[in-house]
């Protein structure tokens, strides 16, 4: 091997955690969403915006939709910006889904913003974001 | 390694046609992501991997768990159906062990 070559493959096998983590996460959205477009806003995520134990954040995703057979969330996902890994979690949901509103406890690692998608019944998808403070981290601890 | 352990879910026993219900499960479950270290140990990942929800054998509600979900998942979502039947509730690890609970509702 050349030295320049030695460098090259050295520069590749550099972890790069930020790049990597945020690639991962762009990933996991477009997974979702693929090449359809995103709406901002039609849905909010509510969360304490301090949460002591980042091991147990309770989060409640609320659509903003009569979810009836004119227009119903069909599914609803949750991705971490800033953890290890983003994936949270992904409900579908049927028609027999009264309210389109998902609560769950989510687990953050540190000061964040948690992402959540939704899609809907007549194809559109949304998006919302919402900022979460966290005291103690919950992924690796 | 014994089985999962047993779930608890909280609906009404009869609700009004038409009527929307809240639904509450909760199952213990530590949800090791595999990525968390005992000192020099790594502790083995030992996920659940879904829940599924199910009225006379249709899935009406799923969820399906990805690393930032909390140990012991608990959620909370509402259901209208259109008559009596059964609801069944199966959670399900990364290997496919299974935990399930069946709760009959009256729609009068």
């Amino acid at each position: 091997m050349t030295p320049r070559r030695t460098l090259l493959v050295g520069l590749a096998l550099l972890p790069l955690p930020s790049l990597a983590a945020e690639e991962t996460l762009a990933a996991a959205i477009a997974a979702v969403v693929r090449e359809r477009a995103v709406r901002e806003g039609g849905m909010a995520i509510t969360a304490p915006s301090v949460a002591e134990n980042g091991g147990q954040v309770p989060v409640t995703v609320t659509v903003d939709a009569p979810q009836d057979a004119t227009l119903r969330a069909t599914a609803i996902h949750l991705f971490a910006t800033r953890n290890p890994t983003p994936g949270i979690v992904s409900f579908r949901l049927s028609a027999a889904v009264a309210k389109p509103e998902v609560t769950t406890r989510i687990r953050l690692a540190e000061e964040q913003v948690v992402i959540t998608i939704a899609e809907m019944s007549d194809g559109t998808v949304r998006r919302a974001a919402a900022s979460v403070r966290v005291t103690t981290g919950g992924c690796l601890t | 390694m014994s089985g999962l352990a047993t779930p608890r879910v909280r609906l009404p026993r009869s609700v009004r046609a038409g009527e929307a219900f809240e639904v509450r499960t909760l199952i213990e479950h530590p949800m090791e992501t595999g990525l968390r270290r005992d000192g020099a140990r790594a502790v083995p990942r030992d996920m659940l991997a879904s829940l599924t929800v199910a009225f006379e054998g249709e899935e009406v509600f799923a969820a399906e768990f990805r690393n930032g979900t909390a140990a012991n998942p608990f959620h909370v979502f509402h259901l209208r159906l259109p008559r009596s039947g059964e609801l069944v509730f199966t959670w399900t690890d990364e290997r496919g062990r299974t935990a399930r609970l069946a709760q009959r509702i009256t729609v009068a």
